[in-house]
């Protein structure tokens, strides 16, 4: 460590910023309303795909009543019942995991942790929340047209999505495809700014390799959703033409109700190609964030720097390119050409590598650490153990032979909620518990969140948990009534009721976490800049709630990664990301 | 979906390359302290952030012209299939969106040699060029539907207005950033560099633009069927 200042001749990013380039509020509309401060997009982003995500969940309530007691409800019918099922999959995947994790956690996290001001495009990304809520507010709309919301499934899969006899055919259908291409529209804004500020807005020191892996995970999941959203774009669009003006790019010639549509020749399988070319890589879309914000919980809870880290980022890597490929794992039973299911089934495995690579990372940064046994750390080891459940049954359905009997049972159910429902969620928890002090300045009150950890998760275990059994007895998905199924026995009825009840309880569960999130707001403890002592530079701002502007006048230097935990001689057992090197300091 | 494998192929390896510039094999726990002390010290500057932005977003666009004409070859294997004759008017709309693309690089060049008089007439020509261009286009779709080729009555004519109505949507949104160029030149009293970054993001746009629609032109009047064939044979 000779000599600290910077050669002239590398143009390193100014270290201070003409007042007049900052974007500046003058009321309290702009401030609070139609303000282009990325931490006040996050929030509003946040709250609008939390609002959605609980109109999911009560809808998943109706799903799992109608299981439990079939015809004892007597407003859910089978319209009622597909309608329910297509919107809570489409909300939850789409309009709630994508958008908080890209939209409320990118938002706010990527301008704080890289160093920067804000994002690069300001007003880009406060357009990109407008949009995003018209969307959302498009969808929840069609619950007010004749007919109501789209019953097709979240897959919306052609021919039936678009024909009568399907809940939703008069309007719900159009309304469903219209938001559908409006949050795409507003995500691609957004998903340029990500790429772009963590591409141009670091600060002086944050090399890609110092970045935490929280923006990583968000980085690369931002990447591929550019690239995968245009396959659901071209899907929307295409299926909208042939519902609106009749063309035939998926509709094939058909008989409906003994009358000859004017459809000919359009192929159900190119639907299914373009929208599982998104599908498939939306599901790392949402895991990668929680990977990324997983891998610094527990890192900075545990007191000990990430095992791992390069193997973490190119891990993040090989994911993001690796499900680019592996869609056709979606359609094994579309009756694929067998060396297309090989090619599939080999790509869908070989994804299982860096993904494991990663769980034996986590877990080797766990080894021998100082462990916290925090709120956010409980929530990161929930969503290891939820992770690795439902990640091993997907290496099951990754293979063509037992894919196909299982496929349209509640063993896929079961799967994709435990690797891409409780998990990813299981992380927003343990991510606002986290990041609560530094967006408020008061914590959360650990109590509660104990009960409420110990409440979601083993309650959301109860709830999946057996739906495997159901799976495997053959207990089939999808169906509205069961009615008088033979291979079905009556203690799959037992379980179901079982399932629904736990359903009832930890959804109303939440209603903790709630109480906690606003009564914290007002009459939490104050928490000071760094309550969990972490390295990263998200916490080393002037100001908790960081002010405007994020750094106050000179931007921060960055001299080392974001994970020195437990540095031998240090004044504290860690160094911030922007603390001058110590003398012959050598991290762990 | 072969046409997918290639843009993807494509993207990666732009990608991977830049990670490993960027010291993606770096180890992050031995590099302390100043970035300049043990990285080697470049003086480039970073390209501006709007470059970067147009960068991204020509992937993404990239990527739904490229889904478009994997659907187009996927669909064309049908025997409904009927390809309709492409109006002719189609070879002066190229020649006028190349003209547009061309002026556009004329532009460029003198704001790179502070001629302000050419970055107007370029940036003018462009404008009027690619207006035509989308006249041209409406003409195109007016005469295929006076002929009866409707969207409707075959998938083949609904992919020619799909394809040309989505090339059409973003020359528009070109057209959009192109006129604030324009009204940003007319009251500059010099160029600025801001002025010439403007004028270059315009002409990587158009040239995009262009390459886009050379593509989906060859595809339209039936130049691409071999290429068709071929992806259709490694599909199956």
């Amino acid at each position: 460590m000779t000599d600290a200042s910077v050669p002239e001749n590398v143009a390193p990013p100014p270290a201070e910023v003409e007042d007049v380039e900052l974007y500046h509020a003058h009321s309290w509309l702009t401030k609070y309303v139609f303000c282009q401060d990325a931490k006040v997009i996050a929030i509003q982003y946040a709250g609008t795909a939390i609002s959605v995500g609980i109109l999911a969940l009560v809808l998943s309530w109706v799903i799992r009543l109608q299981l439990a007691f079939p015809g004892a409800i007597p407003f859910i019918d089978a319209n009622v019942y597909y309608q329910s099922m297509t919107m809570h999959g489409m909300i939850m995947v789409v309009y709630m995991l994508t958008a908080i994790f890209l939209g409320g956690f990118g938002n706010y996290l990527i301008p704080l942790m890289i160093g920067a001001r804000d994002m690069v495009f300001p007003y880009v990304n406060m357009l990109s929340y407008w949009v995003y809520l018209l969307a959302t507010l498009v969808l929840v709309a069609s619950y007010f047209f004749p007919g109501g919301p789209t019953g097709a499934g979240w897959t919306l899969y052609p021919p039936q999505s678009i024909l009568t006899g399907t809940p939703g055919f008069e309007w719900g259908i159009v309304m469903m495809l219209v938001s559908l291409i409006l949050f795409i529209v507003g995500f691609t804004m957004g998903g340029l700014n990500y790429v772009v500020t963590v591409l141009q807005g670091r600060t002086r020191g944050m090399t890609l390799m110092r970045m935490p892996l929280t923006v990583w995970g968000i980085f690369a999941a931002a990447v591929m959703a550019l690239l995968a959203f245009p396959g659901l774009f071209v899907a929307c669009v295409m299926l909208l033409l042939d519902r609106t003006l009749g063309t035939s790019f998926f509709m094939p010639s058909i008989v409906e109700f003994g009358e000859r549509k004017d459809y000919v020749g359009g192929s159900p399988i190119l639907f299914q190609h373009l929208f599982w070319f998104f599908g498939h890589p939306e599901v790392y879309i949402v895991a990668l964030p929680a990977f990324g914000i997983v891998s610094d919980l527990i890192s900075v809870h545990a007191r000990k720097n990430i095992f791992g880290y390069k193997m973490m980022v190119w891990a993040i890597v090989a994911i993001g390119v690796l499900s680019m490929v592996v869609w056709g794992h979606h359609m094994y039973v579309s009756g694929m050409d067998p060396w297309f299911g090989f090619f599939f089934a080999v790509t869908t495995l070989a994804i299982a590598v860096p993904t494991a690579l990663k769980v034996y990372n986590w877990v080797l940064t766990l080894w021998h650490a100082d462990i916290h046994f925090t709120t956010p750390m409980l929530f990161a080891l929930g969503f290891l153990v939820t992770f690795v459940n439902g990640g091993i049954t997907g290496l099951y359905l990754g293979n063509v032979i037992v894919d196909v009997p299982l496929s349209a049972t509640l063993f896929v159910v079961a799967h994709f909620h435990m690797v891409m429902g409780i998990a990813p969620v299981l992380v927003i928890f343990g991510a606002i518990y986290h990041w609560y002090p530094k967006i408020t300045g008061r914590m959360m009150d650990e109590r509660l969140g104990k009960i409420h950890f110990w409440i979601t998760f083993l309650g959301a275990y109860a709830i999946f948990f057996p739906m495997h059994y159901l799976g495997v007895m053959g207990v089939p998905r999808r169906f509205y009534e069961l009615g008088e199924t033979a291979f079905v026995p009556n203690s799959a009825t037992a379980l179901n009721i079982f399932i629904t009840v736990t359903a009832l309880v930890v959804g109303f569960a939440q209603t903790i976490f709630f109480y906690n999130l606003f009564k914290s707001l007002k009459y939490g403890a104050p928490s000071g800049p760094n309550p969990w002592r972490a390295a990263s530079l998200e916490w080393q701002t002037p100001e908790t709630p960081p002010g405007h502007g994020n750094w106050g006048k000179h931007l921060p230097v960055v001299y080392r990664w974001a994970y020195a935990y437990s540095v031998p001689g240090a004044p504290e057992d860690y160094l911030p990301q922007n603390a001058p090197p110590l003398k012959g300091e050598h991290s762990p | 979906m072969s046409v997918m494998g290639l843009f993807f192929v494509f993207i990666a390896s732009i990608a991977l390359i830049w990670l490993v510039r960027q010291g993606v094999t770096q180890s992050p726990w031995l590099e302390e302290g100043e970035v300049a002390q043990y990285r080697g010290a470049r003086g480039v500057a970073p390209p501006p952030a709007a470059k970067v932005g147009l960068a991204v977003f020509l992937a993404v666009a990239g990527c739904l012209f490229s889904l478009l004409m994997a659907a187009f070859f996927m669909r064309s294997d049908a025997p409904d299939w009927r390809m309709p004759p492409p109006p002719a008017i189609l070879w002066l709309n190229t020649a006028l969106l190349a003209a547009s693309s061309l002026a556009l690089q004329m532009a460029l060049n003198g704001a790179r040699r502070a001629d302000m008089a050419r970055v107007r007439s370029g940036l003018t020509i462009a404008a009027v060029a690619a207006g035509l261009f989308l006249i041209g286009q409406l003409w195109a779709w007016r005469e295929l539907l006076a002929e009866g080729f409707f969207a409707a009555s075959n998938v083949a004519n609904a992919f020619f207005f799909l394809l040309t109505g989505a090339h059409a949507l973003h020359l528009i949104g070109g057209l959009v950033a192109l006129a604030r160029t324009i009204d940003k030149v007319r009251i500059a009293p010099r160029l600025t560099e801001a002025l010439t970054t403007s004028v270059e993001l315009c002409a990587i746009y158009w040239h995009f633009l262009l390459f886009v629609w050379l593509l989906l032109f060859a595809a339209l009047i039936g130049w691409a069927d071999g290429l068709g064939a071929i992806c259709r044979r490694a599909l199956s």
